[in-house]
């Protein structure tokens, strides 16, 4: 088998991956395109406007949002990147034994400190 | 075929980057980029690295590229002017390093290296994988990051751990005085 065959072997592994990307986006553009095809239209400027829970709106809906959602979001990149390293470990746990624990738990033992220090700093206070 | 799907994400992955760059709604840059880094995982999938297309999706698909919406939805730019009048030291630098990339490449094909991306990677993923580990090239390269990871790069793997704590200490150093300043005002 040359390599360009087998690539194309490891390749029809995903189909079914394949196959549910392509159900998932069908799903959104069927729904929305059905109910645009069979929907009744009777436009109205009252109808058109827009409107939020029953009531006008009164500002624009773009305004800047509060620095503290960025705060959440690089703390969640960093956490995030944590559990990433705990997927490898978890799959050859059982062939690394005692050492790997241990250098787990050291590595875990680090981020607790950074989640104390967030934690005291108030960083992940709202108010 | 399997050139095919190689040019699928690759052109994809162009068009995309290209798109970030010149939509000028943010908003519809940061979509794009979205696009762009599923393909980008595709084609870590082509060259057999599946962990590596996990967390790239994870990681810049579900955390990065909210980091960049949160800039653009903090700092409110609805549509953005100032880009495109940088474009010609834009051009300067893309120029500079569009050359580096070919002289590179022009040295990798005239050292006996060949440039095809796709059969080069499938041929040393093969007899990488049945050399290094001996097992059936099934799907999944995660058990040969986590022994290799824990194991012979320890070292580097803690060391990683402590540059997060690092990198989380920065950010809320960084973000401290906003945070002080505006819970007293």
């Amino acid at each position: 088998m040359s390599g360009a065959e087998l690539l194309l072997d490891y390749l029809t592994r995903y189909f079914s991956v394949v196959l549910f990307i392509v159900i998932a986006l069908g799903f959104g553009v069927v729904t929305l395109l059905a109910s645009h095809l069979v929907q009744p239209k009777f436009p109205e400027t009252e109808k058109l406007s827009p409107y939020e829970c029953g009531s006008e709106p009164f500002s624009d809906a773009r305004m800047p949002f509060p620095v503290r959602y960025y705060i959440f979001a690089m703390l969640f990149v960093i956490f995030d990147i944590e559990v990433i390293f705990l997927y490898p470990w978890a799959v050859v746990f059982d062939k690394i034994g005692l050492i790997g624990l241990v250098e787990m738990l050291v590595f875990i033992g680090l981020f607790l400190v950074a989640y104390v220090y967030a934690w005291k700093k108030g960083a992940l206070e709202w108010d | 075929m399997a050139t095919l799907v190689f040019f699928y994400f690759a052109g994809v992955i162009v068009l995309t980057s290209l798109l970030v760059v010149a939509l000028r709604n943010p908003i519809y840059s940061a979509l794009s980029l979205l696009i762009m880094f599923f393909h980008v995982a595709g084609l870590y999938v082509t060259l057999r690295a599946e962990f590596l297309a996990a967390v790239q999706i994870i990681v810049y698909a579900g955390a990065i590229l909210v980091l960049y919406l949160f800039v653009v939805m903090l700092l409110n730019v609805k549509r953005e002017e100032r880009y495109h009048q940088q474009f010609p030291i834009g051009a300067f630098l893309g120029l500079t390093i569009l050359t580096e990339v070919l002289l590179l490449a022009y040295h990798r094909s005239s050292a006996n290296e060949p440039a095809l991306p796709l059969s080069q990677a499938a041929r040393t993923m093969s007899n990488g994988q049945s050399v290094a580990t001996g097992v059936a090239p099934a799907v999944g390269n995660t058990e040969t990051i986590g022994e290799v990871l824990y194991s012979t790069y320890l070292f580097p793997f803690e060391v990683a751990s402590l540059i997060l704590l690092v990198a989380m200490i920065g950010a809320i150093i960084l973000a401290k005085r906003d945070l002080f300043g505006e819970g007293k005002s």
